[in-house]
């Protein structure tokens, strides 16, 4: 019963983009004109091409985040039944973050949190 | 004690629905009610969350807002706007990568869509339940940051990459003190099935039973909600005076309207969690000892006390919005890296010792 629910969520997602898209799509005029396909710029032709590299500092943090969102997977079934085990679930998580905040001040002493 | 459960209810659709006919087509048809009533749910909030935006933003900035459409109150403004979006022209761009651009909005839709269906809205009224509820919800959410990554990179515009990978660093970033705070309620509820954790704050709710660390875990999360629904004073990635309109700078019409709705949507979601979680959602006001008083707060439906609270949540996370200027991006990272990130896991240490030593209430 829940699997069919989960699908038939999604299905609704779907559909609602789907069914509005194509009333806007019935409804909604349709004129061409090469100048409105062109990319929104400040009335200028886009110089090159706009897949462009940027900021380093994007991937330090996508990296970073890596870390620390397995962190909290991990943290997750801990938590439940951290109130019944009592000192040893402390113990355990003593250890965990410890590992843990040391990477993240090594990484903050590395400069990787400095947005340069 | 609770008169509105309707999980019987339920019960007897279902089992009315099936003497009736097949099972599989029982079956169909509830999957069928169930389709609309997130559809229709979703365009209703969605529309209500807008004028609730335009007067309160209204209000803050001593305008009046909306005030000519449908009456004094300007309460037709929001179904015109809604109407006129429907009737745009939807643009193809030329050199956009056609697949990924028309990919995105369904992710973004899909997600908040998800995290929807899981929010209690009384005692049996919620369509997706399962034991690792919460986290289910955390993981739906984060499928929305790849459609907006795929909107930005998929139009083929400077604006929107830049406003795309400035609002993916943002997003994971507070992702972080999301999982974090929501870990703390999960440690002092000892459970991660959403309709639990309502039950479990049947005395008290949770921002009362875990004092301090709670407190402060609402507190991050509220600002990290803000940041994750891309609204407040952490809305760069559509910075208007710098970047037009950020990821959906190329989206037109309805297309462009799927990234809106789903935004307030988020919105919403965001302040049902919280309330969800710290302020007991469905659960009435109890204060253990005072019957009476509780006995009163019973008669009050739990959706009622779901939808006062959520909005009550939303209004806070409104004013913050209209009230704080817009960070920049490197002061938007150091906060949550530097300040938030280490006080979350200050928080979950408070709140284990307090947990495992029996200091809450």
């Amino acid at each position: 019963m829940f699997f069919i629910f989960l699908i038939v969520v999604a299905l609704t997602a779907i559909a609602l983009v789907v069914l509005a898209m194509t009333v806007a799509r019935l409804v909604g005029p349709r004129s061409y004109n090469p100048q409105k396909a062109e990319p929104y710029e400040c009335g200028i032709p886009t110089r090159g091409k706009s897949w462009v590299q940027f900021h380093a500092g994007y991937y330090l943090y996508a990296i970073l985040f890596l870390m620390f969102d397995i962190e909290t997977v991990f943290l997750f079934p801990w938590a439940v039944v951290a109130a019944e085990a009592g000192v040893y679930a402390l113990a355990g998580l003593a250890f965990f973050l410890t590992v843990l905040i040391l990477g993240l001040a090594y990484a903050w002493k590395k400069g990787a949190l400095e947005w340069k | 004690m609770n008169y509105y459960d309707i999980n019987s209810l339920n019960q007897s659709i279902h089992g009315t629905l099936s003497s009736l006919m097949p099972e599989g087509l029982a079956i169909t048809l509830e999957g069928i009610a169930v389709g609309l009533l997130i559809i229709v749910l979703y365009a209703l909030l969605a529309i209500v969350l807008i004028y609730m935006e335009r007067r309160v933003c209204a209000a803050f900035q001593c305008r009046i807002g909306p005030n000519r459409v449908g009456g004094r109150g300007g309460l037709l403004q929001v179904p015109a706007d809604v109407l006129k979006i429907l009737t745009k022209e939807i643009i193809s761009l030329r050199h956009a990568d056609r697949f990924l651009y028309n990919l995105a909005p369904f992710l973004v839709i899909l997600a908040s869509i998800f995290s929807f269906a899981c929010l209690p809205w009384n005692q049996g009224a919620e369509i997706l339940r399962m034991d690792i509820g919460i986290f289910f919800v955390l993981a739906a959410s984060s499928i929305g940051v790849l459609g907006i990554l795929l909107a930005g990179w998929s139009s083929n515009s400077k604006y929107t990459v830049i406003g795309a990978v400035r609002s993916g660093a943002m997003i994971i970033s507070y992702e972080l003190s999301i999982g974090l705070t929501v870990l703390t309620m999960v440690l002092l509820s000892g459970t991660m099935d959403i309709q639990e954790i309502v039950m479990e704050q049947e005395h008290l709710w949770n921002i009362f039973r875990g004092h301090i660390p709670a407190l402060l875990a609402f507190c991050v999360y509220l600002i990290a909600g803000n940041a994750e629904a891309n609204r407040g004073p952490f809305d760069l990635a559509e910075a208007e005076q710098e970047l037009t309109a950020g990821y959906h700078t190329e989206y037109s019409g309805m297309h462009f309207g799927f990234f809106y709705l789903a935004e307030y949507l988020n919105l919403f979601i965001t302040a049902g969690i919280a309330s969800t979680l710290f302020l007991g959602g469905w659960m009435p006001f109890h204060i253990p000892g005072l019957d009476g008083l509780n006995a009163v707060m019973d008669w009050i439906p739990g959706v009622v006390w779901f939808v006062g609270k959520t909005f009550a949540v939303v209004f806070l996370l409104m004013w913050i919005r209209w009230t704080f200027p817009r960070l920049r991006i490197d002061q938007v990272l150091t906060l949550e890296w530097k300040y938030l990130m280490p006080l979350s896991l200050v928080i979950v240490l408070l709140m284990t010792l307090c947990v495992i030593f029996g200091l809450v209430l």
